[in-house]
């Protein structure tokens, strides 16, 4: 009943990469960001056209039929023996964590558990797999970050974000006060508790404020959409941006790439 | 104000979450009142386990647990051997009501008119003193916390700390007008005058009724955790004792109590140890000097078996009672534990209640998370939270057919609307096509993306989607 412990590959010459539905539609630029952070590793990457979204909105509404529909159509998507990476810790952790159990007496059931072995946060595997080494090239500037409770829990990379960015020269990292705190994202909870959710999300950007930063970054677009929106509505002099976007902006003297 | 009390732990509707949240959130003070509390209990928790291998130390815990439970028939059997053997008698209790009458007809039996009582969740979840009040015995609470919650006819609103919602200026303003005690910012003046009232009492009562944190089944042993000698005093000071407890707090031997004792210490308020640890191991014998004349253990079911036929809804019992889970929820810590309506509030609440109350009752429960996992990660006995709201909140709403709902009142929360949104989701997203047409249409009209969604946007702005979704960047990338 320990939970299983991880075991990094080798760096790998191909790997899967599972954008998420969230990044496909609100956050392609760090979705980009990530594949060429990999293929800057010499990885080819490969984006199977047919992925659509993990299943995990609806798993943890408690529509576990209508969740194994959209996993099931995900299972097929990953029939070499590579990585999948993932910019995401919940979306990986639905992947990682809970696939096995919502196709357990399924036939479903040995793919599902070879998968979830397969998958990786990608700053996870950019850091432990990869052993990216990031030379900053950009101006020297103070960041925050968050952590999502996935990464956090789930996948267990709550070191891997704050590792990253210690590797950029010209960054200094502040941390704000209670940072493994939720940012009261937690999917549909945001709309089903809108009160507790603002509560909580209004505390997290007060802190993250109150660092000086100005800016911060993030593991998982769900809080980034929470807390950017919630300092965006209420004027807060705080913006924020996916950690892959990031990272690639640092290091890439041509910044930005083809996003 | 016990008849106070007994109204207001008598009808709280517990689907009424949603205004009491808001209420809650509304209020600075006790906002205030819980996070301060919070941050405290975090941190001295931390402190407490520094330079120990916790994770080692809650293996051992869970797999304690688990062991028990996985006896829990023959321990629960040998238990009751043991007792009797040692002079305890021994109750059994299919709910509340019926643990109610028994403690009721060993008070009437011993023409006990007043009961005092060290601190009980169990009696809490039983509506004791209200059931006792009603019948004509006056029962008094000794634990300083339900000593104020008690004067304040409110329930407790922490299974730790019952009174953890009120500050200092409350708890005197509240001794002030119903004791006649100076208003006062001194704590230990305030503390010194509850002990000077309640000292009276415990010289006077009839029965002593307490709680129990472990039964041990080997020796017949009941343990009972404490920090203010209350918990001593009620069990050595009336002439009889009268333990209750659910089933699931057996333990197979001694052995088993010292990892889960300094687990629960150490969870519950940082502490290495309380200052009181009772073992309680019979009634008085004929040489002793002191201690009560008889002693009863009642065992209180109350739903318990019923989660105990299900192999995954039974990590539920293995909780402890330590309260960590709640010390380190964000929504607790913003609501506070009356919001929940609930006897146990905070995530173990969330979990153990809906199978107390029903799940058509309890709907709203497992839904009020962000399932950040905070709670499942300070478990001491690892039990897997978050996993279990996912559960439950797949049975209110029948949401697996391949693993059909049976906890009571599953079902409940199902809405036509929101099934077939569900439905209409799960259509979409199974069908690549469809969806990348569907996206790609999303971000081309994007313009006219409602700027209003619910909740969502009185507190944030509405998510921006992209000009072009990664789908169509990457397919144009590899043209």
């Amino acid at each position: 009943m320990a939970d299983p412990i991880k075991i990094y590959p080798p760096k790998p010459s191909h790997v899967y990469f599972y954008a998420t539905c969230l990044i496909d539609m609100f956050y392609p630029d760090a979705g980009m960001a990530g594949i060429q952070l990999l293929e800057r590793e010499g990885i080819k990457v490969c984006f199977p056209e047919d992925q659509t979204c993990c299943g995990q909105p609806a798993y943890t509404s408690g529509y576990h039929d209508e969740a194994r529909a959209v996993a099931k159509a995900q299972l097929d998507l990953f029939p070499e023996d590579w990585p999948i990476v993932v910019p995401s810790g919940s979306c990986g952790g639905m992947m990682r964590k809970h696939y096995p159990s919502l196709f357990k007496h399924t036939r479903q059931e040995a793919k599902a558990i070879d998968i979830a072995a397969r998958t990786w946060e990608l700053t996870d595997f950019l850091l432990n797999v990869c052993h990216i080494k990031l030379e900053d090239v950009g101006e020297p500037t103070t960041v925050a970050m968050h952590t999502s409770c996935s990464a956090r829990r789930e996948m267990g990379v709550a070191e891997v974000g704050p590792r990253l960015i210690g590797q950029l020269n010209n960054v200094s990292l502040v941390e704000q006060t209670r940072a493994e705190e939720c940012c009261g994202f937690g999917g549909t909870f945001a709309v089903r508790h809108p009160e507790i959710s603002g509560a909580m999300v209004s505390e997290k950007v007060d802190t993250l404020t109150d660092t000086g930063a100005g800016e911060f970054v993030t593991t998982d677009c769900g809080c980034l959409m929470n807390i950017a929106g919630y300092a965006e509505k209420n004027r807060k002099p705080l913006a924020g941006q996916h950690i892959l976007s990031f990272l690639w902006d640092r290091t890439n003297p041509g910044k930005g790439g083809e996003s | 104000m016990s008849s106070e009390s007994s109204a207001n732990s008598h009808h709280i509707d517990v689907k009424e979450f949603h205004p009491r949240a808001q209420a809650a959130i509304a209020d600075p003070k006790l906002r205030q009142n819980f996070r301060r509390a919070m941050d405290g209990l975090i941190s001295k928790r931390k402190d407490a386990f520094e330079g120990m291998d916790l994770e080692a130390l809650r293996e051992l815990g869970a797999n304690i647990r688990l062991r028990a439970l996985a006896n829990l028939p023959d321990l629960l059997e040998q238990l009751e051997a043991k007792l009797t053997a040692n002079g305890i008698k021994v109750h059994w209790a299919i709910d509340g009501d019926e643990a109610c009458r028994i403690v009721r007809n060993i008070c009437v039996a011993r023409n006990a008119k007043t009961v005092i009582k060290g601190k009980s969740m169990v009696s809490e979840e039983m509506e004791l003193n209200h059931y006792l009040e009603e019948h004509g015995i006056e029962a008094l609470e000794s634990d300083l916390g339900e000593y104020i919650v008690q004067l304040a006819g409110e329930t407790p609103s922490h299974i730790i700390m019952p009174a953890i919602h009120k500050n200092t200026g409350e708890i005197s303003e509240l001794m002030h007008e119903k004791t006649g005690t100076d208003l006062s910012s001194d704590v230990e003046y305030l503390t010194a005058s509850a002990r000077q009232q309640l000292r009276e009492r415990f010289m006077n009562a009839d029965v002593g009724v307490t709680g129990v944190n472990f039964a041990v089944a080997e020796t017949g042993t009941l343990c009972l955790v404490e920090n203010e000698g209350n918990g001593r005093m009620t069990t050595t000071v009336p002439p009889c004792h009268i333990a209750v407890t659910g089933i699931e707090k057996v333990v197979g031997n001694l052995e088993d109590v010292v990892p889960l004792l300094a687990l629960l210490t150490r969870s519950a308020t940082g502490q290495h140890i309380t200052t009181y640890f009772n073992m309680i191991s019979g009634p008085r014998k004929p040489e002793e000097l002191d201690g009560p004349e008889e002693v009863h253990l009642v065992l209180v079911d109350n739903g318990r078996s019923s989660i105990y036929q299900d192999d995954e809804l039974l990590d539920t019992l293995r909780c402890i009672r330590c309260g960590a889970c709640m010390n380190h929820c964000p929504v607790y810590t913003r609501v506070g534990g009356h919001t929940y309506g609930t006897t146990y509030p905070g995530p173990i609440g969330k979990i153990l209640m809906p199978h107390l109350i029903g799940l058509d009752e309890g709907r709203h429960l497992p839904t009020a998370s962000s399932l950040c996992g905070a709670c499942g990660e300070v478990c001491p006995v690892k039990i897997p939270i978050p996993d279990l709201l996912v559960r439950l909140r797949q049975e209110s709403v029948d949401g697996d057919k391949l693993n059909p709902a049976k906890v009571r009142g599953h079902g409940a929360k199902r809405g036509t609307l929101e099934a077939l949104i569900w439905k209409g989701w799960s259509w979409m997203h199974a069908r690549p096509g469809i969806y990348r047409f569907g996206t790609a249409m999303a971000a081309r009209l994007r313009k006219l993306q409602p700027g209003q969604l619910g909740g969502w946007t009185n507190y944030r702005t509405a998510p921006k989607l992209a000009n072009k979704t990664l789908h169509q960047k990457m397919k144009e990338r590899d043209q």
